[in-house]
């Protein structure tokens, strides 16, 4: 079907201030065939099914839009932990900065040095897993990431690292347009902490790809960070083997525009995926969107999603979670709980939360709500003489820890926890 | 069928043999299925402005209905079908069907119910519509003269394309109520109709509301004025008989200000192999302090086994709130139809008022139902309700989908929405796909999807009785079951006495 002329023009105007970018080696194929899907897909509008709550343009605007850099005294997250540290500034690699790449049980190597060998076991990840996630959705953005990504990291695990690895992205040119593109193959047994901070670039494409295989296990934490005028769209496309887990969780604070979407298909049986967000939003341009699609095709696999919103002065948030169980996925247990708090009358909670299950032995359940504060909680505490600023603070923490709660380790959960409450405390 | 008459079929824990048993009788052999043998009258086949003149013609129309009527058909050739439902049928070809036909013996309008065809008023006694009304469609002396506090419900039968005759009337008429067909108001009472129809589902609102809005050939109105009661139930009976006819028909439904109505709908068609589409609107206002209760039971021919024929039934249901305090109850049950694409809606523009909706959607074999609500509140202190269970078995596909909008303005509004699916079988499927915008923070919206989620308290009283907690259960599933069913009419009474049986036990969200 030909696409609509406002969206065919938008995506050839995008399309043609591109280049694919040289050196490609064994990712020609995917970049060229990721490209032509592009094209033929067209890139998202307003009045497409899944953007109907968030607007795209700025996303596929041929320029980004400016974004002033987020002027803060405090250390980064992440930086007391014990981690292997790989530095992006504005969406490119920074060597000097980061950690040397060699950890025991993990091969760490930049994309383009992965590209340039003759084979690599990359090429059958890389964009094969977004491929593969674009039915029955389409993911326009990821497909242009996968034709058009400048820089990332590919990572294979064969062991249980020892310590995380932290992917830190910093923002210090105002009009910098990043597109990354990560691939990480956790292979049979093995297990690896990913994290992410930081804002990345005054907008930001983001693809990872993770293969999971039997009983491996993947932990993914991020911390998207804290420019106020930041735009990202980022992809997490996953395939989980038998017996194995993903866990990923995102906390979002600040920024005009976050998509993030999530895309899991569980295809071995016994496989665990949780994928948990908090955000807090402030001021009218502010936008978060949660975008998460979940396939059981494989027997008793059990997948959670938590998300909750806090938004105030104006603030949108967006979920769309969807679980589809498959013909013959019997046991299935699929839960999903998206909750938004509202701290003022001007902020939006919008939410599409689907289920579409063919099988009859599953236990499926998802939730919604929406609301403000509970007034009677409030005065409790303003009783006892909390001030009503630091009473707030305290139920919207409250509030959002059941998501917190999804990050397995303390450690990085009780930082995130404070790192949280300053962010509240310091609003105020 | 096949799958549900096997004994041995394997159902999931919770799911116990009764409820298998009640589904598969409930839309088991269609007992509507049998043709009235009666000689036809047809609009040449297709849609065209011409067949749009021909029906308003035939109805005895006035020129500004045409005109609308051409307008509509003008916007309907630039639309294109929705494919946004969760169902698959083969492409639709519009002008290979009859879009009028009627009886011959309604040519010549029947001047009283004693000149209606016996073979007409034979079909709706077949179909089960009370006896008491029998004799007053057809004319039977002193019929009209009720016992005292006996029910009384008023019938407007639809057939094909024309309304056969209505009931009751003098006495309605007493109580100032209007009851009749459509055309006979768009005749009668102009004034209204062009006030109200296309007011709350406007011309251009969908590819089959505009459709409808070109061909409608008859239908219900409804008038209550201020200040009144109802006196009787009033209902209309649509039957689809002639093959390859599309039924269009259009209901308006106007409760004036503090009036109440309750609004009974039947639906039923002959079993045939091919396809048949009919696209109704339905359109209510209630204005300040009234009440509308609408029921359905929807049973068009649901397709063969095979899930050979049956009826396309695409409707646009929407009542508007006007007026303060103003309130709706849309409760339906869906056995029929292959194809049912279906969400009556509620526009809570008054302050204070509420929407309600209560739905059952059976589907079986290879039916394929998309059906919910729409709740969008735009008035303050607005409330609305959604119950909906849904239950799929074969190779059925049961989708809810459902809106629920909260304006900035609709200050201290409240929704609570509770879907619950079960699945009979390995083969069918059962989705959710429920829209929540909330843009203020006054209102609470809670949606869920649980299984087995009884309220709590009801549970408390009951185990304080000496119920074990099984019991309990049941007994609360089951009355909150009857508190949908029971706002069904009587006419409805065996499939729903059939659906109380039905426990939703081990149901997934």
């Amino acid at each position: 079907m030909a696409l609509p002329k406002i969206k065919a023009d938008a995506t050839d105007a995008r399309l043609a201030a591109l280049t694919l970018p040289d050196g490609a080696g064994w990712a020609t194929e995917a970049r060229q065939s990721a490209l032509s899907r592009v094209a033929a897909m067209g890139l998202p509008i307003k009045r497409d099914e899944y953007w109907r709550y968030t607007d795209p343009t700025s996303l596929t605007s041929i320029e980004a839009p400016d974004a002033a850099v987020f002027e803060s005294d405090e250390a980064p997250v992440f930086n007391d932990l014990d981690r292997l540290k790989i530095v992006f500034v504005d969406g490119v690699f920074d060597a000097e900065a980061s950690d040397d790449l060699s950890l025991d049980g993990v091969e760490i190597e930049r994309l383009s040095d992965a590209m340039g060998r003759d084979i690599h076991w990359a090429k059958d990840l890389y964009g094969v897993l977004e491929t593969r996630g674009q039915t029955p959705v389409q993911r326009p953005l990821a497909a242009l990431n996968t034709a058009f990504a400048t820089d990332g990291i590919v990572i294979r695990v064969t062991k249980e690292v020892s310590k995380p690895i932290n992917l830190t992205y910093l923002h210090k040119d105002v009009s910098s347009d990043a597109i990354l593109h990560h691939v990480v193959k956790v292979e049979e047994g093995a297990s690896v902490t990913l994290l992410e901070n930081g804002p990345a670039a005054a907008r930001f494409n983001k693809v990872l790809e993770v293969e999971v295989a039997d009983k491996a296990s993947f932990h993914h934490v991020r911390a998207q960070g804290r420019d106020h005028e930041r735009r990202a769209v980022t992809g997490i496309f996953t395939r989980l083997g038998t017996e194995s887990a993903f866990k990923s969780f995102t906390l979002t604070v600040n920024g005009v525009l976050t998509r993030n979407e999530t895309v899991i298909e569980l295809t071995g049986d016994d496989a665990i995926a949780h994928v948990a967000g908090a955000c807090v939003g402030d001021g009218r341009d502010f936008l978060h969107d949660d975008t998460v699609f979940i396939t059981h095709d494989a027997e008793r696999c059990e997948s959670r999603q938590v998300f909750k919103k806090v938004l105030h002065n104006g603030a949108t948030g967006v979920f769309q979670g969807k679980i589809l169980v498959k013909e013959g996925a019997q046991k299935t247990d699929g839960y999903q709980i998206s909750q938004g708090l509202l701290l003022d009358d001007d902020s939006n909670f919008l939410a599409k939360p689907e289920l579409e299950i063919y099988a009859d032995d599953v236990a499926c359940s998802h939730g919604s709500t929406c609301g403000a504060l509970d007034d009677t909680a409030l005065y409790y505490l303003r009783s006892r003489g909390v001030p009503k600023g630091e009473a707030t603070d305290m139920l919207t923490l409250a509030f959002l820890a059941e998501a917190l709660q999804e990050i397995e380790n303390e450690e990085i959960a009780d930082e995130l926890g404070q790192r949280l409450e300053q962010w509240l405390g310091r609003r105020r | 069928m096949a799958a549900l008459d096997r004994p041995e079929l394997d159902v999931k824990e919770g799911v116990d043999q009764d409820t298998v048993d009640a589904v598969a009788k409930l839309s088991g052999k269609y007992k509507y299925g049998w043709e009235t043998e009666i000689e036809m009258e047809y609009a040449p086949k297709g849609v065209n402005p011409d067949i749009v003149r021909l029906i308003s013609e035939k109805n005895e129309e006035p020129e500004w209905m045409t005109e609308w009527r051409l307008a509509a058909f003008e916007r309907w050739e630039t639309m294109t079908e929705p494919k946004w439902a969760m169902v698959n049928y083969p492409e639709i070809d519009f002008q290979d069907q009859y879009y009028y036909a009627r009886p011959k013996s309604m040519v010549e309008k029947p001047k009283s119910l004693d000149d209606v065809d016996p073979k007409l008023l034979e079909t709706y006694k077949k179909l089960g519509i009370p006896l008491k009304e029998q004799m007053i469609l057809a004319g039977v002396e002193g019929a009209e003269d009720y016992k005292e506090g006996e029910r009384k419900v008023a019938v407007d039968a639809v057939f094909d394309s024309v309304s056969v005759g209505t009931t009751f009337k003098k006495e309605l008429e007493k109580a100032g109520v209007i009851f009749c067909s459509i055309s006979e108001a768009i005749k009668n009472h102009p004034e209204l109709v062009k006030k109200y129809l296309g007011s709350v589902v406007p011309v251009s609102d969908n590819y089959y509301a505009t459709l409808n809005s070109a061909v409608f050939s008859d239908g219900s109105f409804v008038y209550i004025p201020p200040n009144t009661r109802c006196p009787m139930e009033l209902s209309t009976y649509f039957r689809i008989n002639a093959e390859n006819t599309g039924q269009f028909e259009r209901t308006l439904i106007i409760a004036d200000k503090g009036s109440y109505v309750s609004y009974l709908e039947g639906c039923t068609a002959p079993q045939r192999d091919t396809a048949q589409l009919h696209a109704a609107v339905v359109e209510i206002i209630v204005e300040e302090d009234a009440e509308v209760k609408y029921s359905t039971v929807q049973n068009w021919f649901p397709g063969d086994e095979n899930g050979k024929g049956g009826i396309y039934n695409f409707v646009t249901k929407r009542a508007d709130c006007r007026g303060d305090r103003s309130k709706v109850m849309w409760t339906q049950v869906e056995t029929g139809s292959a194809v049912t694409w279906k969400y009556p809606s509620c526009i809570l523009r008054g302050n204070d008022s509420q929407g309600e909706f209560y739905s059952i959607a059976i589907a079986n074999n290879y039916q394929q139902a998309d059906t919910g609500t729409k709740m969008i509140h735009l008035g303050k202190n607005t409330k609305s309700r959604i119950v909906s269970k849904g239950i799929s078995a074969g190779k059925a596909q049961n989708t809810y989908r459902g809106l629920v909008s909260m304006h900035p303005k609709a200050k201290n509004s409240r929704n609570y929405t509770q879907c619950d699916s079960l699945l009979i079988g390995s083969q069918c499927g059962a989705h959710t796909v429920p829209y929540i915008e909330v843009k203020n923070n006054s209102s609470r919206v809670e949606h869920e999807a649980t299984t087995s989620k009884v309220d709590d308290d009801q549970l408390f009283y009951c185990r304080q009785r000496g119920m074990d907690e099984e019991e309990a259960v049941a007994l609360v599933v089951n009355g909150f079951c009857k508190e949908v069913l029971q706002a069904l009419p009587m006419e409805f009474a065996m499939e729903a006495q059939q659906l109380v049986a039905i426990s939703l036990e081990g149901s997934v969200g």
